[in-house]
């Protein structure tokens, strides 16, 4: 059983249908955004952990509930939508059996950044694999610089403080 | 210019984090002495270590009302404190989220939320934040347990409850448990300290 949902296909078929039933006459003038959404195991953000890549990518582990992640998830955004040096992925530590709580968070909020679910409750096994630095408490953001070096920030962040981070990181 | 806005970008960083910074690397270690405290429990009693008649130790557990990883745990320290009270450590729940940064985390809240639950054990407000600063919690839930020698109480075990909040019949370590278990009959605990996903504490903000 595939527990993975891809919004992309989903958005497929709402684009298909939206032709088909005449709505074409809208002018899509950016392309269309399509959303990823996956559930995954540990050994699976391991493997993202350890991809190569030329950004400095940054993991932002969130959940739908905790007030002070949502409150900092745009100053996220932002900062990566103005820097190409940067990629943002969102990592939810909700409820891997309610997935529909982080869908209907993407769709409400418009979420751009990928968002993958990390399905693994047996927390003590891998929060010091992410960073000995971790409590465990959340908000908290891995950067992963282009030579695979990484930096660890537990805590809420706004914009000024999540650009100064970035500069010092840099 | 870029370079001189970044650095001044990085010196506002390193003035921006250093209270952060200070209140996680301070608290205890397990062999430490923890300090006691005096706080109002839900009945508006006081309750302190030393109080507790018959104590031979604590299972102070760092909580709230509005984590839902407390929430799926409240029933399991109901459990703890039912079966280690008796044999000299009972549970005692320590709020320490601000109300104002989190209003459903009031003394108020926590009254109603104990009287729903029918909590067997006391749950004090922290309110000035200065138990949790010292014992060096930083979520809830974050559990120390203590065990009374001479007169301190020595911290045994720091974290988490068990490895598994949403299912309690799937968990396959007791941490915990496993914890108190060891120190009542003697033995040495093999798992002293363990990491857990936790609500981060709603610290004061200073004005």
């Amino acid at each position: 059983m595939d527990f993975k949902i891809k919004f992309r296909g989903l958005f497929k078929v709402i684009i298909t249908f939206s032709l088909i039933l005449g709505l074409s006459s809208f002018t899509i003038d950016e392309k269309p955004h399509l959303k990823i959404f996956e559930i995954i195991t540990f050994e699976e953000f391991e493997q993202m952990m350890n991809q190569k890549s030329d950004k400095l990518r940054v993991f932002n582990f969130w959940a739908t509930w905790c007030a002070p992640c949502v409150k900092e998830m745009p100053y996220f955004e932002k900062v990566a939508a103005d820097d190409a040096e940067i990629e943002l992925i969102f990592i939810s530590m909700d409820d891997g059996r309610k997935p529909e709580r982080v869908t209907n968070f993407i769709e409400k909020r418009n979420v751009k950044a990928p968002v993958y679910l990390l399905n693994d409750v047996d927390y003590n096994k891998w929060i010091d694999k992410i960073s000995e630095d971790w409590s465990g408490a959340i908000p908290a953001t891995l950067f992963i610089k282009s030579d695979g070096s990484k930096v660890f920030h537990e805590g809420e962040v706004n914009e000024s403080e999540l650009k100064a981070l970035i500069a010092g990181i840099k | 210019m870029k370079k001189l806005s970044n650095t001044l970008l990085a010196l506002m960083f390193m003035f921006a984090l250093t209270p952060l910074v200070n209140a996680q690397t301070q608290g205890y270690q397990v062999g430490d002495k923890a300090t006691d405290f005096n706080l109002k429990s839900v009945d508006e009693s006081w309750v302190s270590l030393a109080g507790i008649n018959g104590a031979k130790g604590a299972i102070v557990i760092f909580s709230c009302n509005t984590c839902p990883y407390v929430v799926a745990y409240e029933d399991r320290m109901i459990d703890l404190h039912n079966k280690y009270a008796a044999k000299g450590y009972p549970v005692i729940a320590i709020n320490s989220n601000d109300d104002k940064v989190s209003p459903g985390d009031s003394f108020e809240k926590m009254q109603e939320r104990a009287k729903e639950k029918g909590f067997p054990f006391p749950y004090v407000y922290d309110k000035s934040q200065d138990i949790i600063k010292a014992y060096g919690g930083s979520r809830t839930p974050h559990v120390y347990l203590l065990n009374k020698e001479g007169n301190d109480f020595v911290v045994k075990y720091i974290g988490a409850i068990d490895n598994n909040y949403q299912d309690a019949s799937a968990v396959t370590e007791k941490y915990v448990e496993d914890a108190m278990d060891a120190l009542l009959s003697g033995n040495k605990i093999a798992q002293e300290t363990t990491k857990a996903i936790g609500c981060t504490i709603k610290w004061t903000k200073a004005d």
